[in-house]
């Protein structure tokens, strides 16, 4: 049913749009990343390095329509859970987009050196990470409950995929010194595309409560993790979200 | 008794201070509320909210049975306060002195500011001394958060406040006879910004004493006041709730529909 005040639909309507353009953009960028990275191509590597204004635009516009109507409209019930989700959600949207520059800026590093078996199973992982992003922009476009949970259950192949090649880059760098340049490289490039999947999971929760107004219950599923199980967790944070260690562009 | 409502078996109506079963209230052969349960937990804030004419003010005035000074008004079912009927086992005078009543509209008696609060412990005869007339007086303006405002000028005539005095006033006049249970029905939609803030801080600090049960047409007012909403639509109580959950996660289509303003 249509609000009485058309106007609060409309901005209603324009946060969800932007919200989704700017997952579009974050997307994007993250694809752009990954092909740098399986092309070898240094322009686009050069290119997705440089981080796309837009995206921090996009946050910086959803800040401002949030809050002014928060103040403006005080809204409610469903219209209160899309205007807070809609904040929380941008937050990861930004951390995605910086994720795939790192990941550009690692490509344009990799495309001069020798090139690792591995990346076959890193472009793996991006694809069914690209794959949970494009299910749950899709969950929020539909309202679809059910698909924002699939989301959700979906982190364990990621999770798996990426002690997987942590074992298998490891082997690399044991057999050969010259690899330890690309693997580390490669291994950091996993971890910020297994944290794009945590990202991607944490937007569906969002949907799920933003549709449902309830909290997905339960824990979710986590594969073992990598970097513990090596014990050779550089940041010492485990898996614990903190973003620090694998990244330079902060 | 069939079933408890779902309502009703939330809370342990053994500690509810007031509960209503059954209400059934018509105007002549219209009837203005449709077998309504709800149960009202002490020292909490109860918000009655929905649209204009759904029955929230006539179910609001059967707790103290201010229904029964309207003519062709008739109340079916029964409401008990602590256990007790009130409509059978009480005075009406007694069960007001004990559910008092603010109105939407100030309404001071044309006598002094002190007489207006000491009306009541006269009439109710709940004092024996000057002195302690004068400590009711002073305390209930106190706690209504007017006294300092008005300390100096006792003997001047409460229509001579502003509206915001003049509600406070009417609540201090409401706790002088020191009811358990304060019924409000719309007390701030005559007052400015400043003067609801203050009304709404007197209800956070009478919730410790009190229990109070809000008729308003604010929803944010409702959303900031209340522990407990119950919503009526048409005569029906639609959905009763834990305030948050009826404002975050209304899990009535109507509900939602009000309060968000999708409705009609």
């Amino acid at each position: 049913m249509p609000h009485i005040v058309k106007s609060f639909d409309d901005e209603l309507n324009r946060l969800r749009e932007t919200l989704l353009s700017m997952g579009e953009l974050a997307v994007a960028q993250f694809r752009g990343a990954m092909t740098a990275l399986i092309e070898r191509d240094v322009a686009l590597a050069r290119e997705g390095s440089a981080g796309d204004i837009n995206v921090d635009g996009m946050e910086h516009a959803i800040n401002e329509q949030g809050i002014r109507m928060l103040a403006l409209r005080a809204p409610f019930a469903d219209e209160l859970r899309t205007v807070v989700a809609a904040l929380k959600v941008s937050q990861d949207l930004e951390r995605i987009a910086d994720y795939a520059a790192n990941i550009a800026k690692r490509s344009l590093l990799l495309s001069q050196g020798m090139q690792l078996p591995s990346v076959r199973a890193v472009q793996r992982l991006g694809t069914l990470v690209e794959r949970q992003l494009a299910e749950v922009a899709a969950s929020y476009r539909e309202r679809d409950a059910d698909r924002a949970l699939a989301v959700w259950h979906s982190d364990l192949p990621v999770d798996e995929a990426y002690s997987g090649l942590f074992r298998e880059l490891l082997t690399y760098m044991l057999e050969d010194p010259h690899a330890i340049g690309p693997a580390s490289h490669l291994l950091f490039i996993a971890k910020n595309i297994e944290r794009i999947g945590d990202h991607a999971t944490n937007i569906s929760e969002m949907v799920y409560f933003v549709i449902t107004g309830g909290y997905i219950e339960g824990t979710r599923p986590k594969g073992v993790d990598a970097d513990q199980a090596a014990s050779a967790d550089a940041d010492g944070d485990g898996d614990g979200g903190h973003p620090g260690a694998c990244e330079e562009n902060q | 008794m069939s079933a408890e409502p779902a309502h009703l078996s939330q809370i342990d109506l053994s500690k509810a201070k007031m509960v209503a079963r059954d209400i059934d209230v018509f105007y002549g052969d219209k009837q203005a509320i449709k077998e309504v349960n709800l149960a009202v937990n002490e020292n909490e804030v109860t918000a009655l909210i929905g649209p204009s004419g759904c029955g929230k003010s006539t179910f609001l005035r059967c707790l103290n049975r201010m229904n029964e000074t309207i003519p062709g008004c008739r109340v079916e079912g029964t409401i008990l306060l602590d256990g007790i009927d009130v409509m059978h086992e009480l005075d009406p005078v007694q069960l007001r002195a004990r559910v008092g009543m603010v109105f939407q509209k100030p309404n001071p008696f044309p006598k002094s500011i002190y007489d207006n609060v000491a009306f009541g412990p006269r009439i109710h005869g709940l004092t024996g001394h000057p002195d302690e007339l004068d400590e009711i007086v002073h305390n209930s303006l106190r706690r209504a958060g007017l006294y300092d405002e008005v300390k100096d000028r006792l003997g001047e005539p409460g229509t001579g406040l502003s509206g915001g005095q003049q509600q406070r006033l009417c609540i201090a006049r409401a706790i002088a006879v020191s009811p358990e249970v304060i019924l409000m029905d719309e007390p701030c939609s005559a007052l400015d910004p400043i003067a609801t803030a203050k009304v709404e801080e007197l209800i956070e600090e009478l919730r410790d004493e009190y229990t109070i049960i809000i008729v308003t047409h604010s929803m944010q007012q409702a959303a900031r006041v209340s522990q407990r909403t119950a919503f009526f639509h048409l005569g029906d109580l639609v959905a009763v709730g834990p305030t948050e959950e009826i404002f975050t996660s209304p899990r009535h289509k109507l509900t939602q529909g009000y309060i968000t303003g999708r409705f009609g």
